[in-house]
């Protein structure tokens, strides 16, 4: 009744190529971004900040950049956390070597040498697709796992073998409290998505479908397949690669190799799957579901408990955790295998008959 | 864009319509998977503007005459002249930026993708705005995305599809999913056209769309069409001339009448005897 686009005609084709064509989910996204900058803020606690929205947006901005290479160019990767790890370290290495690094440059910089490496190791996707790709890439994770550990020029020959950033700094803004660190990662997490949303509507994006649909086809009018699959790999790499600067600068602080393992990147694989494959939303609601939800379980089942007179141990939540994780994995997969996403567009599409069946 | 009138373009090399030079010599094509021929000894070629069809019983190497002109295939003898010059080591997206489109026999659209985007992936190699300018969506980036969707539209309304343009291909039915497939060829604004059995397993009426589809597209561009189908009403009628492959070598050659009395030809299609 209220989610419909009746009235609202496109006069011209700049109009019917905007992000969002219903007025309706504009206000929405505007109203999200506004209470995400605004009213969280005020409202969350740093608890809230530090366990969740941080590493939410975080890996939200990750998974974005996994979104692009699996779901939307169909190249599937296991490196992912390989290619934060690079992020981070290069990150890392330009604020420490070169004086009066500027840090949002510095993150960036890190991005563009994981967008170095991502080509590299996407070379092999010109030969093997599928699941043999998946295992070419797990090279990447396991070479990264090896060389921050035993290469100390890239720790800066820490003696713990683990690095740390002093202060995070933007143009005189000290990003210190959880808030100010939250807003940081929020600001990031926007740009990215706006630009993975533009890259997706592009040519270039249209490039990456073609190749995942059918790549002989794609060849065919005129698509290089190996531009097509190194773009992608580059891009995703250099969200990925932001997003593990942003881990390790503003959510860890200090890190070693362990906090970008194989885990890592199975972890991000799973978050595009749940969330969605070839889906911008996809990736918010694959990282919420991966990183809200075990804490939300965590809290939620003790209370429950309570309420039904029994007392829960500690152990017997995080056991439960993982049972109830792990079903509801199962049961999202089998009820919707196309993600949470497809789950939010049958709604939306509900919606814009609702009251009426048909 | 407005149709013309189809009994204005009368169909058949008698018509008169304006054949140019030839735009495509295939000589001595011979093409081999490991010891099994697929095409032996192969020439013909192809004139600008006419409508060439390329018939012939299952298995005979129409589709692989095909993918050797576009590119996917690379025959093992043979040379193959495009307007005069021979083709080098040939892969497909360089045939495409010669001017060489073509649909594909089992419909090879992209079904995630919506009829709009898929037929804009055919205007991809006309894009010329860089990746960053894409990712901010400014410039050269947002011009083009609008003048090429004014192209796609034009052809949208061509084939009269207006009202699944929005729709994921993967959803359409079988005979607008070949129209879409015709579309995307078409953004390219080829010069030479393949077209691999375009009618098959349509009902008459499609067939019929079909067919005042590729008199017009011949017609009002001009591109050179090659056409590859099974129903010899429609290759009869529509085409300018004929090549017959049987078992991957050629039996005949010429105008539909010629084709249609020549005695190899009648013996591969209803067997030796008659």
């Amino acid at each position: 009744m209220f989610y419909r686009e009746n009235g609202q005609f496109k006069t011209s084709y700049a109009a019917d190529q905007q992000i969002f064509t219903i007025a309706q989910d504009k206000w929405f996204v505007w109203g999200l971004i506004a209470f995400a900058a605004l009213a969280v803020p005020m409202l969350a606690d740093e608890y809230m900040f530090r366990a969740i929205l941080i590493p939410f947006l975080v890996l939200s901005l990750a998974a974005l950049g996994v979104n692009l290479l699996v779901g939307y160019c169909g190249q599937i990767t296991l490196g992912a956390g390989a290619f934060m790890a690079i992020g981070a370290y290069a990150a890392y290495n330009f604020m420490v070597r070169i004086d009066g690094m500027p840090l949002i440059l510095a993150m960036l910089l890190g991005g563009a040498a994981a967008a170095a490496f991502g080509i590299l190791f996407g070379i092999p996707s010109l030969r093997v697709r599928g699941l043999y790709l998946a295992v070419a890439t797990l090279a990447a994770q396991f070479l990264c796992d090896w060389a921050f550990l035993r290469i100390g020029w890239f720790t800066n020959y820490s003696s713990s073998g683990s690095v740390s950033v002093a202060k995070l700094e933007v143009l005189g803004w000290v990003v210190d409290s959880p808030v100010e660190k939250y807003l940081f990662c929020l600001a990031f997490v926007v740009v990215f998505a706006v630009i993975a949303k533009n890259l997706t509507r592009a040519a270039i994006g249209r490039q990456w479908m073609a190749i995942r649909d059918m790549d002989v086809a794609a060849e065919v009018i005129g698509i290089r397949p190996m531009f097509a699959k190194l773009s992608a790999f580059a891009v995703s790499s250099f969200f990925v690669g932001v997003a593990g600067a942003l881990w390790g600068f503003v959510y860890l602080g200090s890190w070693e190799p362990a906090a970008f393992s194989v885990d890592r990147s199975f972890q991000l694989l799973f978050m595009v799957i749940i969330g969605g494959m070839g889906s911008i939303m996809g990736s918010f609601f694959g990282a919420a579901f991966i990183v809200v939800l075990p804490i939300f379980l965590n809290q939620f089942l003790p209370f429950l408990g309570s309420l039904v007179g029994i007392s829960v141990s500690t152990a017997g939540v995080s056991h439960a955790e993982f049972i109830i994780f792990g079903s509801l994995i199962i049961f999202f997969l089998i009820v919707e295998p196309h993600g949470l996403a497809r789950l939010w567009s049958i709604a939306k599409q509900k919606l814009r008959l609702w009251p009426f069946p048909h | 864009m407005k149709m013309t009138d189809m009994n204005t373009s009368p169909a058949g090399a008698q018509a008169g319509r304006r054949f140019g030079d030839v735009i495509l010599d295939l000589q001595n094509i011979s093409l081999r998977f490991g010891g099994v021929k697929a095409l032996t000894d192969i020439s013909f070629n192809i004139r600008e503007h006419e409508v060439r069809a390329i018939i012939g019983p299952n298995g005979a190497g129409k589709s692989s005459m095909l993918n050797v002109i576009n590119g996917v295939y690379h025959p093992q003898e043979g040379k193959i002249l495009f307007r005069g010059q021979e083709r080098k080591k040939m892969e497909p997206h360089m045939a495409a930026q010669q001017g060489i489109a073509r649909t594909f026999q089992n419909i090879a659209l992209f079904k995630g993708m919506s009829v709009l985007d898929n037929i804009m992936t055919g205007r991809n190699l006309k894009m010329k705005s860089n990746i960053f300018q894409q990712a901010l969506w400014i410039g050269p980036a947002l011009r083009e995305e609008i003048a090429h969707r004014e192209k796609v539209e034009e052809i949208v309304d061509f084939l009269e599809i207006q009202h699944i343009r929005k729709t994921p291909v993967g959803a359409l039915p079988y005979g607008l999913q070949k129209r879409v497939d015709l579309g995307r060829a078409l953004a390219m604004e080829p010069q030479i056209l393949l077209l691999d059995e375009p009618m098959a397993g349509m009902n008459v009426e499609e067939k019929q769309d079909m067919c005042r589809f590729i008199l017009d597209i011949s017609d009002q561009f001009g591109t050179t069409i090659v056409l590859i189908e099974h129903d010899m009403g429609v290759v009869m009628d529509i085409s300018d001339r004929v090549v017959v492959l049987d078992y991957g070598k050629k039996i005949g050659d010429g105008t539909p009448d010629e084709v249609r009395n020549n005695q190899d030809v009648i013996n591969a299609y209803l067997g030796s005897g008659h």
